[in-house]
């Protein structure tokens, strides 16, 4: 039962670069919480000051509400896997296991001991290799034997620094489910580093977001892919990643180089008074028109199709625009920051597998502006973020964490009663 | 084919290198295995005065038991125990050092690696002339100090350098893993990096006490006779009687000082290939 706190966290390297600058976050009991961010932003750098293996330059780290900040990494009572694992090559799976319970002199009898590391085993799957050394372990099972020594002592939390990194992709996809299924059952609070997508989206509770040492966004996954707040966010998060097109604005209209949207309400204001804006679009967003769904006020537009890729249940289409110069400059850098291989000047449409649109086509395509969003090229702000909808997919995703973690527990005292009953009857 | 053909050419061109550097070993032990009339008369050999034709022991008893026991004897003794006493300071200080070395970003820690490198370059026999009147001062002169002392100068440069190597290809990750598991830096040490440094020291270890039990400059130099190792020892070997030489003694005791050396050698031979490159490359 514990909650992490990190209040204006900073740190600075001996050469006074802040990797990590000014992050606050809460991580409730229970939670599981994961922090992306492109390679070099301080993700690992966050987590090792939470543990206690780098020095906080400022702020204050708490847990449970005690600060922390001063202690040992041993007197801070959290568990760590290691991207590259750190098992102990000289002992035993059983041992590496064992290990922090040996290290709590006098607290475990030798019994307790073996029967905790059997139990963690039977979880893992890894009783059959218990008496084996890790050199002699495949990936995957290296992998859960770390996971085992994080597990066996009462840990207040689990932190994990990219642990599925070394794994081949279905291994990977196998361990993070375990991995949720564990924490759930458990109900340890987790903070969690990757750079994957797929991790951040389906395992966090929140995710959040930094660039370059800094705190972006921290939020539910969904509300990160609905109503991101920035540039850097927006693009970040999804895959393939949102289109950014160029638009001008002229009145009331946003032309855009595939074609003109007209602007009403709140966010004509919003766009009043700028040359240009940047126009964010979810390649999902976009339809083929001539499969005839409906889609009310859409926008339709013509566009040469240059490359199409084939999925089977989806399909990708690559449509080449002329990029706008004056927003170059702020796209490139977007790009830079979001470790992008070059300038974005093709859209991706994720279309229905049905469609029949081909290479070299001109196609007819459809989108609904209401899935827009607007972003101001200076600060890169969202425009068309609303903030009610966000706090709404915030209020409900924290429901439905409760919810979840309730129905663990109970799934839980179930298993354990049952198992409980024969043993009493015999 | 082509693989076969280079290691027989190997084998081929090794030859004439193994023969160079056993045929003085094999011609100590033929040596020591002549009786004092052997010594004398080459009819008694065969192979044109190498090997004897009936091998005798005379030697071996004469330094174990006879006349040159009591010089012999009590060499042996000194040799081992200055060895070992010099070898298991200098590596237990090089642990400490090394590990620090290795791990902790402190100022000098450059010039404690320069300086131990230039130690290890600088000619002994330059230093012993001041020594020995030093020592003679201090009243080190002819005692065991007196020569474990500058032993672990010999020995300890050396075994900083390798085992800093060593110490540098384990992880760190696996300390800061059992510190997250509750472990102190010294639990961490102790249970994790020790094991793991164990064969690099060792392997420190064989290759100190080697240095320090093949060392004649400073044993004949500041030891008279309480304090003499064998390879001084040899140098005073006189004759059953003023007009015989004590050729076949000394070759017998110097099989008996050979020995350790070759069979330790033999049976580490690859962890002292592993601990003299890893130091040499990653240094
Ligand atoms: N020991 C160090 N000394 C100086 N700078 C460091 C040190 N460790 C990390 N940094 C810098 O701090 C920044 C953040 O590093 P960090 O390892 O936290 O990144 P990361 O987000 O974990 O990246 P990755 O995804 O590649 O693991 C980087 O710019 C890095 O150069
Ligand atoms: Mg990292």
């Amino acid at each position: 039962m514990s909650s992490i706190e990190l209040k204006n966290i900073v740190k600075k390297y001996g050469d006074g670069f802040p990797a990590v600058n000014d992050v606050s976050l809460n991580i409730a009991d229970g939670e599981f919480m994961i922090l992306v961010g492109p390679s070099g932003c301080g993700k690992s750098t966050l987590l090792r000051m939470v543990v206690g293996l780098e020095d906080i330059t400022s702020g204050e780290l708490d847990i449970n509400g005690k600060r922390v900040n001063d202690l040992a990494p041993r007197d801070r009572n959290l568990a760590m896997v290691f991207q590259n694992y750190a098992l102990y090559p000289h002992l035993t799976v059983f041992e590496n296991i064992a290990f922090p319970l040996r290290l709590a002199k006098g607290k475990h009898s030798d019994n307790e001991i073996k029967e905790k590391v059997n139990t963690a085993a039977d979880m893992l799957e890894l009783r059959e290799h218990l008496e084996r050394k890790p050199a002699n372990l495949s990936g995957g099972q290296r992998q859960r034997v770390a996971m085992g020594r994080a597990i066996v002592r009462e840990a207040d939390a689990f932190l994990f620094d990219e642990p599925l990194s070394n794994l081949d992709a279905k291994l990977r996809g196998q361990m993070r489910t375990e991995i949720a299924r564990m924490q759930r059952r458990l109900g340890v609070t987790t903070l969690y580093v990757t750079h994957d997508q797929t991790e951040a989206m389906t395992l966090g509770d929140r995710v959040a977001v930094l660039k370059k040492g800094i705190l972006q966004q921290c939020a539910s996954p969904r509300e990160l892919y609905e109503q991101p707040i920035n540039l850097f966010v927006a693009g970040f998060i999804g895959s393939p990643p949102m289109n950014f097109l160029p638009a001008r604005v002229e009145g009331n209209t946003l032309k855009m180089p595939i074609a003109d949207v007209e602007l009403t309400g709140e966010l004509a204001e919003k766009v009043k008074g700028k040359n240009a804006v940047i126009v964010g679009l979810r390649p999902e967003h976009i339809k083929d028109a001539s499969l005839g769904d409906n889609i009310s006020h859409g926008v339709p537009f013509k566009a040469v199709v240059d490359v199409t890729e084939w999925l089977g249940n989806e399909q990708y289409a690559y449509i080449p625009f002329d990029s706008d110069p004056s927003l170059q400059g702020t796209l490139e850098e977007l790009d830079r920051d979001l470790d992008g291989e070059g300038m974005r000047t093709q859209m991706v449409v994720n279309l229905d597998s049905r469609s029949r649109v081909r290479e070299g086509q001109e196609a007819d395509l459809v989108f609904d502006p209401s899935f827009m969003h607007v972003f101001d090229p200076e600060s890169g702000d969202c425009l068309t973020r609303d903030d009610d909808r966000a706090a709404e997919i915030a209020r409900d995703n924290e429901e439905q964490r409760k919810a979840a973690l309730e129905r663990a527990k109970s799934r839980e005292s179930n298993a354990a009663s049952q198992s409980a009953e024969p043993r009493q009857a015999s | 084919m082509e693989t076969n053909k280079t290691k027989w050419g190997l084998a081929g061109a090794s030859v004439p290198i193994m023969l160079w550097t056993l045929i003085p070993i094999v011609w100590i032990v033929a040596t020591s295995l002549k009786s004092t009339t052997a010594l004398a008369d080459q009819q008694q050999n065969v192979f044109g005065n190498f090997w004897p034709k009936s091998i005798s022991w005379d030697n071996y008893s004469l330094i174990f038991t006879g006349g040159a026991k009591d010089l012999f004897v009590p060499a042996l003794w000194h040799s081992i125990v200055v060895c070992l006493v010099a070898t298991l300071i200098s590596v237990v200080l090089a642990t400490f050092c090394a590990y620090a070395i290795a791990r902790l970003d402190f100022p000098g820690k450059k010039a404690i690696l320069i300086t131990a490198l230039t130690v290890s370059f600088f000619p002994v026999i330059a230093m012993v002339t001041p020594l020995f009147n030093l020592w003679r001062i201090l009243h080190l002169f002819d005692t065991l100090p007196g020569l474990i002392i500058p032993y672990i100068t010999l020995t300890l440069p050396l075994s900083i350098w390798i085992l800093s190597a060593f110490f540098q290809q384990i992880p760190w990750e696996m300390e800061q893993a059992a510190q997250v598991d509750g472990a102190s830096s010294w639990q961490a040490f102790v249970k994790v990096v020790a094991p793991l440094a164990a064969p690099g020291v060792f392997t420190t270890a064989i290759i100190a006490f080697f240095t320090a039990w093949n060392d004649f400059v400073f044993s004949s130099n500041l030891t008279a006779a309480r304090a003499q190792t064998v390879p001084a020892a040899l140098n005073s070997f006189t004759g059953a009687s003023q007009f015989t030489q004590p050729t076949g003694a000394i070759c017998a005791a110097a099989v008996v000082v050979t020995i350790p050396v070759v069979i330790l050698v033999l049976l580490f031979q690859r962890r002292i290939v592993a601990g003299l490159t890893s130091g040499a490359v990653k240094g």
